[in-house]
């Protein structure tokens, strides 16, 4: 029989029934809720006289419209100034306080960005089932567990059942072999890789990201990629527990202890890929290939290395993919040929589920310190991925360096990922932003994202345009 | 849910690819603790001219009038034309949401994404994938003629044209049961309680870190 992979695995072990149609009533180990995709599913419950099958699974924290601005925050929830984000904050906290769900609530030190709070936490663990509504849940298959977003009736089916019905995924397998070099990030890796496959190119399939390039990364970097799997349109993204995956996991707060700690460690250690597993489809792409990367486009897969240019229409041959093209040169207010370092911008965003851990911040850091945030830029925002993040960033003096050069060092939430809250771009202005979406209008009506690493981020602040990080690092910025 | 039977209904074209959640409902609703009235922002971006925030009166906004379903010809259609990867991006259900308040009942496209495609199903909307060429003859015809309409047979899982071409796609049996029925699937995965206490019981043994820690 031939080997399972590591998909198959997570499958397998949480299957608590098969159906005759082909799919399968799959357990959900850990619910993570947050305040925009709960409400109606709250309320389903509710209209059905429904509780919640398990308490002990689920963990709520209000992120997506929570203000990042601290006066504004030290005035709580009451003093949440957009009248519809406090309704939708205070009915979070009102549904986890009648359901007796455990919340994480706004100035909770341990609130923050979702998937930044789980792994934190140790809430989402290695062979776990995790669900969230909001497609970035791929983010904790970084540890070797099945994560993946879903809808409100969805969530109020996990409430309510435990479940989900589910159809297997196929398996496909991105190695990315060989060192990479010095600069190049895991935001890189994965931009490069939906760059490669396209947005629709994991559609249908669970993505076990491998090779030597990956395994080299450390779990914030693993995070990083499997964040960004939804974006080329896997709602699964993994890779396989070794000894960077525990080593991590050491010590959190809900991680197990002691002898259980040794227990779960052992098993752990098998959530890997067989070695002959085999897969529906396989994707092979070197490290030395992958240089910076900046999105000039409206969809992620719309990169480009930071030495190279903005596509030209006309060299596209493919009529659909053209008229895209068109459309987003359009929208970006973008030539054809122009070089991607001549991208300026008016805003620098460092933050999101995708990049505001502790690593990121550090990265970021290390680029500004001893310089200051370009004049032409009107606004440079450095946003801590959860209260525990920005208490670590400012221990090791990190919030001085960003407030030396003229960056805003802000409250953690999501903030201008999606521009819920206050954090926004105007029309027309283009962001370096270390988000994970660059679609039309997601950092507000008419803005402009370009998609980076936080060190990118950090040096096209100062710099006012965009900069290849790798001459910075040489010392010739 | 409504049930889901058979639709005939007049086709509205989105003549674009990898139309994103966004897109469909753009992130200020989102702030709505309801699941009705997203309808009149369905593709707020770019149906109107200005920048919309919840609490406008919509009527009163400048439309754009190049985008399709603002031309009079496609006013009160319930079949949505759309290219491949239709729904990427965010899970927001608010996408169905607003696509079924705004009066669509079914979307065809080539392909769609893949949280999307589950949350329709959810919500009396039906996602029917034809292969590309098809696809593209009914966006040929939907242009060429007003009034096109296509009938949708979820029962007998076919699209048929108004010329008597007919169209067979695929649908899982469970969510066409669903659908056709108007059923709650949470009521249906109850009936299996006993089944999912014997897993818990199982796997607690086997893996019990998991289980009861956060509280």
């Amino acid at each position: 029989m031939a080997g399972k992979t590591l998909y198959d695995k997570l499958w397998d072990a949480h299957k608590v029934s098969e159906r005759e149609d082909g799919t399968a009533l799959i357990y959900i180990d850990r619910h993570l809720l947050h305040e925009v995709t709960s409400p109606q599913a709250f309320e389903g419950l509710r209209l059905a006289g429904r509780k919640p099958w398990r308490l002990d699974t689920n963990l709520a924290t209000p992120d997506h419209n929570v203000s990042t601005d601290l006066a504004e925050r030290q005035a709580g929830v009451a003093g949440i100034r957009d009248e519809i984000s406090r309704i939708q904050v205070t009915t979070l906290d009102d549904n986890c306080t009648a359901f007796g769900v455990r919340e994480f609530s706004m100035n909770d030190i341990n609130q923050g960005i979702v998937h930044v709070v789980g792994p934190e936490q140790g809430a989402t663990l290695p062979g776990m089932t995790i669900v969230c509504g909001d497609s970035h849940t791929s983010t904790h298959g970084a540890m070797g567990s099945l994560a993946f977003g879903i809808g409100t009736s969805e969530v109020e089916h996990v409430l309510a059942t435990q479940c989900l019905i589910q159809r297997k995924m196929k398996n496909m397998r991105i190695r990315v072999e060989g060192d990479l070099a010095p600069g190049i990030t895991a935001k890189d890796v994965v931009l490069y890789i939906i760059g490669q496959i396209g947005t629709a190119g994991g559609t249908g399939y669970a993505i076990e990201f491998a090779g030597s390039a990956l395994r080299s990364l450390s779990m914030e970097g693993r995070m990083t990629v499997c964040n960004m799997a939804i974006e080329a349109g896997a709602r699964a993204g993994m890779v396989a527990v070794d000894e960077t995956t525990i080593e991590y996991f050491k010590g959190r707060p809900f991680a197990p202890k002691g002898e259980m700690w040794d227990r779960a460690a052992d098993y752990w250690r098998t959530l890997v890929s067989d070695e002959d597993a085999t897969f529906d489809k396989e994707v092979v792409l070197q490290a030395a290939d992958i240089e910076p990367q900046v999105s000039w486009g409206t969809s992620p897969e719309m990169v480009a290395g930071v030495s190279g240019k903005v596509p030209n229409p006309s060299n596209v041959a493919d009529e659909d993919s053209r008229k895209g093209v068109v459309r987003a040169l359009e929208y970006m207010g973008l030539q054809a040929d122009q070089p991607i370092e001549s991208i300026r911008l008016d805003r620098v965003f460092i933050g999101s589920c995708t990049n505001s851990r502790i690593e990121d911040l550090r990265a970021a850091a290390a680029v500004v310190k001893g310089h200051s945030v370009a004049s032409s830029v009107k606004q440079a925002m450095v946003v801590p991925g959860s209260g525990l993040v920005k208490q670590q960033a400012e221990a090791e003096g990190l919030d001085a360096i960003f407030r030396a050069a003229g960056f805003q060092w802000r409250e953690p939430g999501c903030s201008m990922c999606l521009a819920m809250n206050a954090d926004k771009l105007g029309q027309g202005e283009h962001c370096a932003s270390t988000s994970n979406r660059n679609f039309e209008g997601r950092q507000g009506f008419g803005g402009r994202t370009h998609l980076v690493s936080p060190a990118m981020a950090a040096a096209a602040a100062i710099k006012g345009h965009f900069v290849d990080i790798r001459a910075w690092q040489e010392g010739a910025a | 849910m409504k049930p889901f039977t058979t639709v005939t209904g007049l086709v509205a074209p989105m003549d674009r690819s990898n139309v994103d959640t966004d897109m469909i409902i753009p992130k200020q609703f989102l702030k709505s603790i309801k699941r009705s009235g997203f309808g009149p922002n369905l593709f707020d971006e770019v149906r109107y001219l200005d920048e919309g925030q919840p609490g406008m009166d919509n009527s009163k906004r400048p439309l754009n009038p190049d985008f399709e379903l603002n031309k009079p010809r496609y006013a009160g259609a319930q079949v949505l034309l759309a290219r491949k990867n239709f729904g990427c991006g965010s899970s927001r259900e608010h996408a169905p949401w607003a696509l079924e308040d705004y009066g669509f009942r079914a979307i065809i496209a080539p392909s769609f994404a893949d949280i999307f495609y589950n949350n329709c199903f959810k919500n009396g909307l039906l996602p029917i994938v034809l292969p590309d060429d098809v696809v593209d003859r009914l966006f040929n015809a939907v242009a060429s003629t007003e009034g096109y309409k296509l009938t949708i047979d979820l029962e007998n899982q076919q699209v048929v044209t108004p010329e008597g071409d007919v169209f067979e796609f695929e649908v899982n049996a469970f969510r066409k049961h669903c659908l056709i029925n108007g059923l709650d699937d949470i009521g249906l995965t109850l009936q299996n309680a006993d089944a999912i206490r014997t897993y818990e019981t199982r796997r607690e043994q086997e893996t019990p870190w998991v289980f009861g820690h956060i509280r």
